[in-house]
């Protein structure tokens, strides 16, 4: 094992940027990640996830920032830094015309993994992966589903500290999903895992901090915990047997908007600083309402982002 | 590492059937060239014995067929080297190479390297025809060296050029059609006029080849070489840097 794997601050990027032309797809954003740690970058299509992934694997320079890999600036010393990266990008990067023990022994290879430790190497990311049975068959002819796992074990094989993961889980079926999820988790054991996602729910079921990505910037960044209680916090969501007005619960104190999900149900959008409840309830027994139901409502991406949206003040 | 991507684009033009296909063809039409030539020494034999100081074998054969397989090539080599790194761009591949630990200038070298490896395959068959005129009589070594080398040296020049090339661009066609636009322009540099030593003379790859041809090894003609071997390569560096700094077109 290389004594670099001691560091414990695997990842950090300052004031990281990139444009396009005129238009940025990445500003100022700030990354640390710690060892053992699983970072989940959240946000739409466009939001500047992909940008920033390969600004931290070196496929992309940034226009302004720096990036320190294990304590090795990226941008003066690519290859040494390289070394603990593994990169999954949103496509994977494979040979159609090599075998899976081809392609994987190309990448460990490539990587610099010197020649009688590869066969050691290949075994081993291969049984991670579920590839066992498949050293034989042409890249070519492999399902999405194996693809995307011949992809992952391709980031791995050598062994990196850091394995960046765009998007890993898009195009695969519910199974595969879960077991990519899985090894997600088994992974994070004394590496740092950044994953790219547009599914709420990944990142709560595999991650262990999140930063939400809207426009190319960063507009949310906290443990998972502090995510679920933001999300709980802001949305309720409220069952009537006789349902009022839309109007009406939009006129109780602290909520600022009223989605409705279907004729009795609805979703109250609250204000941080005023908790309608009491005042729901309250008016709901006097006006004769019904309610039935009352809980913190499970957001969608989507509500995040408008909430998140809606607090930033103009910048 | 430089050795490990040259021996995964070989084995990338080994299992490409394209490859396989013209390398058949460019051996057909070159074996067809030796018999028509050796055929014609045959005929001229017997008034060449009354000369002195006649031409050989290797001057009358071989020679001319070194030639054919300098033209050929030049068409052949945009076709063998437009996929190495537009197919890449195509199949997006590169960021394999690009997050590796390995720096752009090995990418190149490797992919260079690689072709390089594979060109040297027609050199020799065409050298191991050539060698072979050894059975029916003496051949002259020397001329038949200088060829090889000639041819060598031309084809990593070709291979150095179809590279640049196809760093320009995601499909490999077009590689294709850039790389035989650019070593064609080179040809008719030479051909517009053939007496003058002015500029387009300076430009004219084939014009180093024929002085190999005729078994001339000049210092110049190799440094020739080596300048524009090191440039077009410099110049498919510098792109895929800017791939790296500019984006993808993303």
């Amino acid at each position: 094992m290389p004594i670099e794997s001691s560091v414990a601050t695997t990842v950090s990027a300052r004031q990281l940027s990139r444009h396009f032309g005129a238009h940025a797809a990445v500003r100022n954003i700030d990354l640390t990640l710690r060892r053992g740690e699983v970072l989940g970058l959240l946000g739409p299509n466009g939001a500047g996830k992909t940008t920033t992934m390969q600004m931290l694997t070196g496929t992309l320079a940034p226009s302004a920032g720096s990036i320190c890999i294990c304590d090795i600036d990226l941008v003066n010393h690519p290859v040494e830094a390289k070394r603990h990266i593994g990169y999954l990008p949103e496509h994977p990067p494979l040979y159609r015309e090599l075998t899976v023990d081809e392609f994987l022994r190309l990448a460990a290879r490539l990587h610099g993994l010197p020649r009688k430790r590869v066969t050691q190497a290949l075994a081993c990311a291969k049984a991670r992966c579920g590839l066992s049975d498949t050293g034989r068959r042409l890249l070519g002819s492999l399902s999405k589903g194996y693809q995307q796992r011949v992809g992952i074990a391709q980031a791995i094989i050598h062994d990196p500290d850091v394995v960046v993961l765009d998007e890993p889980t898009v195009g695969l079926d519910p199974i595969q999903i879960r077991d990519i999820r899985a090894l997600i988790r088994e992974l994070r054991e004394n590496r740092s895992v950044i994953l790219s996602t547009h599914i709420l729910p990944e990142v709560e079921s595999v991650c262990d901090r999140v930063e939400i990505l809207h426009q190319g910037r960063v507009v949310f960044s906290d443990t998972i915990g502090g995510l679920d209680r933001f999300n709980r916090g802001l949305a309720l969501q409220a069952a009537f047997r006789n349902p009022p007005q839309v109007e009406a619960l939009a006129a109780l104190t602290g909520v600022m908007r009223v989605e409705a999900l279907d004729e009795q149900q609805f979703v109250l959008h609250r204000d941080p600083q005023h908790d309608p409840t009491d005042a729901l309830v309250t008016r709901s027994v006097q006006a004769g309402w019904g309610l039935y139901q009352l809980g913190p409502a499970h957001s969608r991406l989507e509500d995040v982002f408008v909430q998140l949206t809606h607090e930033e003040p103009a910048a | 590492m430089i050795l490990t991507l040259a021996g995964k684009e070989l084995r990338g033009l080994f299992s490409s059937p394209l490859a396989w296909i013209v390398a058949a063809l460019l051996q057909l039409i070159l074996a067809w060239v030796f018999l028509m030539r050796l055929d014609s020494f045959l005929e001229l034999q017997p008034r060449l014995a009354q000369l002195a100081d006649a031409p050989g074998a290797s001057e009358i054969v071989t020679a001319p067929l070194f030639s054919a397989a300098a033209v050929i090539l030049m068409m052949a080599t945009p076709i063998f080297g437009m996929r190495l790194i537009a197919e890449e761009r195509r199949n997006r591949t590169m960021p394999l190479l690009m997050s590796a630990p390995i720096s752009m200038t090995q990418i190149v070298l490797g992919k260079f390297l690689g072709l390089c490896a594979f060109l040297m395959l027609p050199v020799g068959m065409v050298s191991a025809m050539g060698a072979a005129l050894a059975a029916g009589g003496e051949i002259d070594l020397g001329l038949l060296a200088a060829n090889a080398l000639g041819l060598a040296l031309l084809l990593a020049t070709f291979a150095a050029v179809v590279l640049f090339a196809s760093s320009l661009t995601s499909q490999p066609i077009i590689a294709a059609v850039l790389g035989l636009g650019i070593l064609l322009a080179s040809w008719l540099a030479s051909l517009a006029n053939p007496d003058s030593a002015g500029v387009l003379q300076l430009l004219s790859v084939t014009r180093r080849f024929e002085r190999f041809n005729t078994g001339l090894v000049d210092s110049a003609d190799l440094a020739w070489h080596a300048i524009a071997i090191v440039l077009f390569l410099l110049l498919t560096i510098r792109r895929l840097d800017r791939d790296r700094l500019v984006g993808h077109g993303a």
